[in-house]
């Protein structure tokens, strides 16, 4: 493959200071997602994490406008700019409008985390892919059932000509979630969104899948964003990662950065809380992360990582950081790397 | 499939075997016969009836022999096509029942139709636009449906038809048609009596549809297949009609055979209020008057058609969820 200069370019998708609330109606809405910036190029993939419930699936969800009717983007831009082609605020766009659905599989597609009950258990697996196929390719049946043969057979599923005729309640949890896969390459996207992949599947299944979608990736030249909350798997595959944390982005950069430097008081805190191979007598106690997630209702102004934070102190709680660049690509948002310079050396 | 379907349609046979059996042990379960009944009506006019006739009688129909032997005349006769002499209208009980049946099918199958096609829709939308004002006029329709008893909305359209028409509705044919043959103005004019008591039976079920449909496809619309379609780029009718309301109709097609005999039985009353020539009010009459090779045809024909109906819904429902098909190997 022969990457674009990606320097020059445009980045493929630019979340700009993203907002998503969910009304209720006898409640006050929950902003789930306060404050997203993130940017993906070709090519790449960036790796999303953050603890459950901290909205990075709301923010992979908000991307293809595929979130329940009673959540609202209530700020921000979802800057989408598809190779040769104009820039598109996606989060303009009606969610069932013609040039929503004309993006969605086609331009940027989705991997869901339970390939049990992300297919349609009555309808064949061939018939799901054609499906996407035809809709948006000006096939015959029979050609996109072709196409469909060898995407089955390129995701590693042997016997792809049967196993098209086959019902996913036929097949096991890896092989449906390689037909997944399949089915949301079927159209070539520019953005491959993958909500947890490999949650559902045992450890062996999940490095075939990981090494599966880096090869893919390599073959395609597409972006990928990565969802997980497993940092070995951020590891394996991320060109870059962003922390999230209660809404917001904590932390992003080069993974190889982040990992070796963390710079936001919550990611140094995960990279404390992974357990590592060593002997007996070189063992530590993992330090947790003190405290527990507090409800998107009594996040603070200002950090909303301020009642877990060692370092908290005056502005925390009320005035939102900045967003800084510590390095090369590297960013995050945090009053220490700001306000107290001494304070952050002692911290790098 | 077909090793599927030849199981079932064994298992149907041996149900009807069984059927039959329980159906005449009913009509006998009464005390007395039809000849006591007959003679209590002629003793009641004060006519005196000579007991060597009734005993003459009693020997014709062996009435008087034990349980399996009358049972087993009768089985042996129907299995020749032949169910018996009704004692009261003193014709074979197939000539009587027949055209009644046929009916009696006709406008419950009329029925089952009606509620399909008005509930499908109203249930679609009422799920897909929960609580709004359609999805909340579609709920007191629905509730105002299963509250009302068919015979008083029977009652309601003669009297409102009448009033307002000044026509009587009733019967299924105006009196010139009534016995004519088969052609296009006697199936005009069929149609314009039928359309009353379909609806009338089709009230409550479809009333129940709607609940059903929507409680159904409100669990359907949640999953995350849903989601997955919405993904891919299809547009949202085409989602909602493709993935979650076929996976909505698996309960509801589990239960057309059960509506068949829920209906016949439902009809009775409807059809003695708006005379109509069905199999109900005969069923009514026969039961009443001990007259027990008519009474035992009807029972064990309207089980034969709920037994058909659960075979044909078992098929339908194999032949639209592979899990089913499948895990029957």
């Amino acid at each position: 493959m022969t990457p674009q200069t990606p320097m020059v370019d445009k980045p493929l998708l630019k979340i700009e200071d993203v907002e998503i609330a969910f009304s209720s109606p006898d409640e006050a809405d929950i902003v789930a997602v306060r404050q997203v910036d993130l940017t993906l190029t070709a090519g790449k993939t960036l790796c999303l994490v953050g603890e459950s419930g901290c909205g990075k699936s709301v923010t992979a969800r908000a991307v293809l406008r595929l979130l329940d009717q009673n959540a609202s983007i209530s700020r921000g831009r979802i800057l989408f700019t598809p190779p040769g082609e104009e820039t598109v605020d996606i989060g303009a766009l009606k969610s069932d409008s013609l040039s929503m659905r004309a993006i969605r599989g086609n331009k940027i597609s989705m991997i869901f985390q339970e390939p049990m009950s992300s297919l349609s258990p009555v309808h064949t697996i061939g018939d799901q892919i054609d499906e996407m196929i035809m809709l948006h390719e000006d096939l015959k049946p029979k050609e996109a059932r072709e196409r469909t043969v060898s995407l089955l057979d390129q995701v590693g599923i042997p016997g792809p000509r049967e196993r098209a005729d086959t019902y996913p309640f036929q097949l096991s949890g890896g092989l449906r979630q390689r037909a997944m896969i399949a089915m949301a390459l079927a159209c070539t996207p520019n953005l491959l969104i993958a909500d947890e992949p490999t949650t559902a599947l045992d450890v062996t299944t999940q490095a075939q899948i990981l090494d599966l979608l880096k090869k893919l990736q390599d073959d395609y030249g597409m972006a990928m964003l990565f969802i997980t909350h497993d940092l070995g798997v951020v590891a394996e595959i991320a060109d870059e990662v962003a922390v999230m944390y209660l809404g917001d982005v904590v932390e992003q950069g080069d993974v190889f950065e982040v990992f070796r430097a963390p710079r936001h008081p919550y990611t140094q805190a995960l990279m404390r809380s992974i357990p590592t191979m060593a002997r007996k007598a070189d063992r530590q106690r993992l330090s947790p992360i003190k405290g527990t997630v507090p409800s998107a209702k009594d996040r603070p102004q200002g950090c909303a990582f301020t009642s877990r934070c060692p370092h908290a102190f005056e502005p925390c709680p009320t005035v939102r950081p900045e967003r800084t660049q510590v390095g090369e690509g590297h960013v995050a948002r945090c009053h220490l790397l700001t306000q107290d310079t001494t304070r952050a050396e002692e911290l790098a | 499939m077909v090793q599927f379907i030849l199981r079932r349609f064994l298992a149907m046979l041996l149900t009807l075997f069984a059927v039959s059996f329980v159906a005449f042990a009913i009509i006998q379960l009464p005390p007395g016969d039809f000849l006591t009944s007959y003679m209590a009506s002629l003793a009641a006019q004060g006519d005196q009836v000579d007991p060597r006739v009734i005993e003459n009688l009693r020997q014709q129909y062996g009435l008087g022999e034990p349980y399996l032997v009358q049972y087993w005349k009768w089985f042996t006769g129907i299995l020749q096509g032949n169910f018996g002499q009704s004692f009261e209208w003193k014709r074979p009980v197939w000539e009587l029942i027949w055209g009644r049946i046929g009916y009696s099918l006709l406008i419950e199958g009329m029925a089952v139709i009606a509620m399909w096609l008005i509930a499908l829709p109203i249930g679609v939308y009422a799920a897909v636009r929960k609580y709004s004002l359609g999805d909340y006029l579609a709920t007191i329709g629905g509730f105002i449906g299963l509250a009302i008893p068919n015979f008083l909305f029977a009652l309601i359209l003669m009297y409102l038809s009448f009033v307002w028409f000044g026509r009587t509705i009733g019967g299924l044919f105006s009196p010139g048609f009534e016995n004519a043959h088969w052609s296009l103005p006697r199936i005009w004019d069929f149609l314009q009596h039928a359309w009353i008591p379909v609806l009338v039976l089709a009230t409550a079920g479809t009333a129940e549809l709607i609940r059903i449909l929507r409680a159904n496809l409100l669990d359907e619309l949640k999953k995350p297949y849903v989601t997955t379609a919405r993904s891919k780029g299809l547009p949202e009718w085409k989602v909602i009609l493709k993935y979650p309301v076929r996976m909505a109709l698996n309960p509801l097609v589990s239960t057309i055979g059960w509506l068949l005999p829920a209906l016949v039985s439902g009809s009775v009353i409807v059809s003695v209020v708006m005379n109509l020539p069905t199999a109900g009010p005969m069923l009514l009459r026969s039961l009443t008057t001990q007259d027990m090779y008519l009474a035992g045809a009807i029972i064990l024909l309207l089980s034969v058609l709920t037994v058909i109906g659960t075979l044909i819904s078992d098929i339908l429902l194999a032949w639209i969820d592979p899990r089913i098909r499948y895990g029957s190997r």
